[in-house]
């Protein structure tokens, strides 16, 4: 017997390394999304190992919504700074101020699609070619078909009925002007797969990842954090629970369950017998059956 | 189980057909729920849109025909990749649809698939797309096949139904070239031989369906024989400490380097030997498909993407002119002397279609050499001619430098895959 094997996790690696490695040489301004929690953060890892010893050739570009946990910044900016890569903020609220998008009315106004004007904008202004995301096919039905090279037409949309067929690891970036490409490295990667790397990694992530006592709102069976940018409705109420985040997004609209995984262990632990998506806690991917789909076409990551 | 033994899980990819209700969604649900990989909340949403529909049985192919027209039209566009785990191994299945595009996405999942799962009617038997799956498995060069016998409880769980059935098949897959095939009688419905062996079958010898695809040994369906490094591109730092590093990054596509090899880069013809590789993480004495690696050489010569590098008493075939299979993918069919951009391995090159030699019935694999018209979901065999000399090996031995895509020049669409013969 050959000893040529590799585990599960090395085979994920490879595969990513593979794909952006691709997009340095097929593109010529790649830039990587970066939004500070966990799958962006096995990104940065992952592009570190692909280009070592050199610096990985591209910057990360953050879509800030303003909405954000206070741990999520602090963690970003010395991340950063450790890995000596150069940072690209656009804010949601500038696109808000200039009057190209809109914010949401009511109790708890997500800007999560309001990210895709500042995104789209920011690629344009800042003329990348591709950019490089952390989402996963197992995150949710309409990402299940995307592929690793995904075009997005001169309007940053995505046409999911007329996707090009990727065959073995050929992928075709060949675009015109003007089109551009999001790429997805994680994309065979489950949320399983990416604990387990951050453990084997021992990589460091913001603490709101683990649990801890904080003071959250239930609205309609999501856990929202009570933070300046939600009003809590009459017949509401503010406890003190013991939770966690299993995604960091927008505070308006990602939930935290409630845990007391403190270490990664634990927290391979509880999503081994978790019964419910990472998704099933954010208010934004409840408001319709197709809400993902929807966003994704007009341009979200 | 240990804390960590994901540490020593390894990977497996299969893809699942069969025709129109042979039962391929009861079969990987069941796969997915036992293991649970289907969640409450993806149950209930789909719990919901089973009962908006006004179907009776839940309908496990919600979970991934996310997409809103899928939905409306109660039809599968297009591969959807799902995935679970057991202690042992991860599994990734692409899921292709049985009708719409039927060639197009079998040939797309197949190109990864290290198995590939058959789905054939108890009551039914071996039928015209058995065959014309079990052919694309057997033309994509997946090893291991496995042949589900699916509603044996509608047939009384009765041995002679099964025999026969792969007596039948048995003589038909005589004329395929699949190193592997098993057979196994199942229920997806009731879950006989899917997870845990069925009671119900005792004279049945073999392990159930999961036990199989855990179990199948994949170590040595890859190359490790003709070493072949295609650069995708080279690395050189920017920094003080690594003035004078130069190294190739790529995905080894067959055999093994090992430092101090010697080696020889084409096309150039130059050679040299690997100073040093390295994996993710840092130095290693040896590298192997399919790993992503960085290889230093001892000499300064000039390499870019696209180029090659290989050992000297183990080189490929190299040449402008190729004789392929190809899968059509494009609504416009295959114009002769047609010119196209082909991508091999990391390398684009111009390509003329000098000649379409014949097209293949894929129910009965019959050769037609008087119908030479490939179009949208077809399967022919073409002779193509490069702008400049490419590095390949045939498709059967090598399904990395085998293999290669043809490109729309003006739309940029991939309209065709091929394998090299
Ligand atoms: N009796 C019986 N019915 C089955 C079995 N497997 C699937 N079915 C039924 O066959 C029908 C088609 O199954 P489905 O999984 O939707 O088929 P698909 O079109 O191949 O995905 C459904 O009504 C299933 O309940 C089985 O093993 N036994």
């Amino acid at each position: 017997m050959s000893s040529y094997n590799l585990t599960h996790l090395a085979q994920l690696e490879h595969e990513a390394i593979f794909v952006m490695r691709e997009v340095a040489a097929q593109f010529e301004r790649p830039a990587l999304l970066f939004s500070g929690g966990k799958d962006s953060i096995v990104m940065v890892r992952l592009a570190q190992k692909a280009f070592a010893p050199a610096k990985f050739p591209f910057p990360l570009v953050h879509i800030d919504t303003g909405h954000n946990f206070p741990e999520t910044i602090e963690f970003r900016d010395k991340l950063v700074k450790e890995v000596g890569a150069r940072l690209v903020v656009r804010y949601v609220e500038d696109s808000i101020k200039a009057g190209r998008a809109v914010e949401e009315k009511g109790p708890n106004p997500s800007r999560n699609g309001l990210q895709t004007v500042t995104l789209l904008d920011a690629i344009a202004e800042l003329r990348y070619d591709a950019c490089l995301g952390g989402a996963r096919r197992d995150e949710e039905k309409a990402r299940a078909k995307e592929r690793f090279f995904s075009h997005r037409d001169e309007f940053g949309q995505w046409d999911p009925k007329n996707q090009r067929p990727e065959l073995w690891n050929l992928f075709n970036g060949r675009k015109h002007q003007g089109e551009h490409f999001r790429v997805f490295p994680l994309s065979n990667w489950t949320e399983m797969d990416v604990w387990q790397y951050i453990a084997r990694e021992k990589l460091e992530i913001p603490s709101i990842y683990f649990s801890h006592v904080r003071d959250v709102v239930n609205r309609k069976g999501v856990l929202l954090a009570n933070t300046d940018f939600i009003t809590v409705m009459p017949g509401e109420t503010v406890e003190k629970k013991r939770v966690r985040f299993r995604t960091v997004g927008d505070a308006t609209c990602t939930g935290s369950v409630e845990s007391d995984a403190a270490t990664l262990a634990e927290i391979i632990q509880e999503v081994a017998s978790a019964r419910v998506t990472e998704r099933g806690a954010r208010a934004d991917d409840k408001r319709s059956e197709t809400a993902m789909e929807d966003r994704k076409k007009a341009g979200y990551f | 189980m240990s804390d960590t033994h994901y540490l020593s899980m390894d990977l497996l990819r299969f893809t699942t057909a069969g025709s129109v209700d042979d039962g391929k969604s009861t079969l990987i649900g069941r796969l997915l729920y036992d293991s649970k990989a289907i969640f409450e909340d993806q149950l209930e949403a789909i719990e919901r849109a089973t009962e908006q529909r006004g179907e009776d049985h839940l309908n496990l192919s919600l979970l991934t025909d996310g997409l809103r027209a899928e939905r409306e039209q109660g039809i599968t566009i297009d591969v959807a990749y799902r995935y679970f785990a057991t202690p042992k191994r991860k599994f990734i299945i692409a899921d292709t649809p049985g009708h719409i595009q039927y060639t197009r996405n079998m040939v797309t999942g197949a190109s990864t698939a290290n198995l590939a799962i058959v789905l054939v009617d108890a009551r039914k038997g071996v039928v015209e797309q058995t065959c014309r799956h079990s052919f694309i498995a057997s033309l994509l060069r997946i090893p291991h096949l496995v042949i589900c016998v699916n509603k044996m409880d509608l047939v009384d769980y009765k041995q002679e139904v099964f025999d026969e059935i792969v007596a039948k098949y048995s003589e038909f897959a005589s004329r395929l070239e699949v190193p592997d095939i098993k057979f196994i009688p199942i229920s997806a419905l009731h879950g006989d031989n899917v997870v845990d062996k069925s009671e119900k079958m005792p004279w049945y010898k073999g392990g159930a369906l999961l036990y199989t695809l855990e179990t199948v040994y994949i170590g040595s369906d890859t190359n490790h024989v003709d070493a072949r490094f295609p650069v995708q591109t080279v690395i050189r730092p920017n920094s003080d400490d690594y003035h004078d590093f130069r190294g190739f990054a790529g995905r080894i596509a067959g055999g093994v380097f090992k430092t101090g090899d010697d080696v020889v880069a084409l096309p150039s013809g130059f050679s040299s030997k690997i100073k040093s590789i390295h994996g993710p993480d840092g130095e290693i004495a040896e590298a192997f498909t399919p790993m992503s690696a960085v290889i230093t050489l001892e000499d300064e010569i000039d390499i870019s993407r696209g180029d090659m590098i290989v050992k000297p008493n183990n080189q490929p075939q190299a040449g402008q002119d190729l004789e392929a299979m190809i899968c059509w993918f494009s609504e416009k069919k295959i114009q002769p002397n047609g010119k196209y951009v082909l991508r091999h391995t990391t390398k684009d090159v111009k390509c003329v279609v000098k000649a379409i030699r014949y097209k293949v019935n894929i129910n009965t694999l019959h050769k037609l050499e008087n119908d030479l018209e490939i179009g949208m979901n077809d399967i022919g065999r073409i002779q193509i001619r490069t702008t400049s000399p490419l590095f390949f090996d045939p498709y059967k031995r090598n399904r990395n430098t085998g293999s290669l895509i043809l490109v729309d020049e003006f739309t940029n669409a991939t309209v065709g895959a091929g394998m090299i013969l």
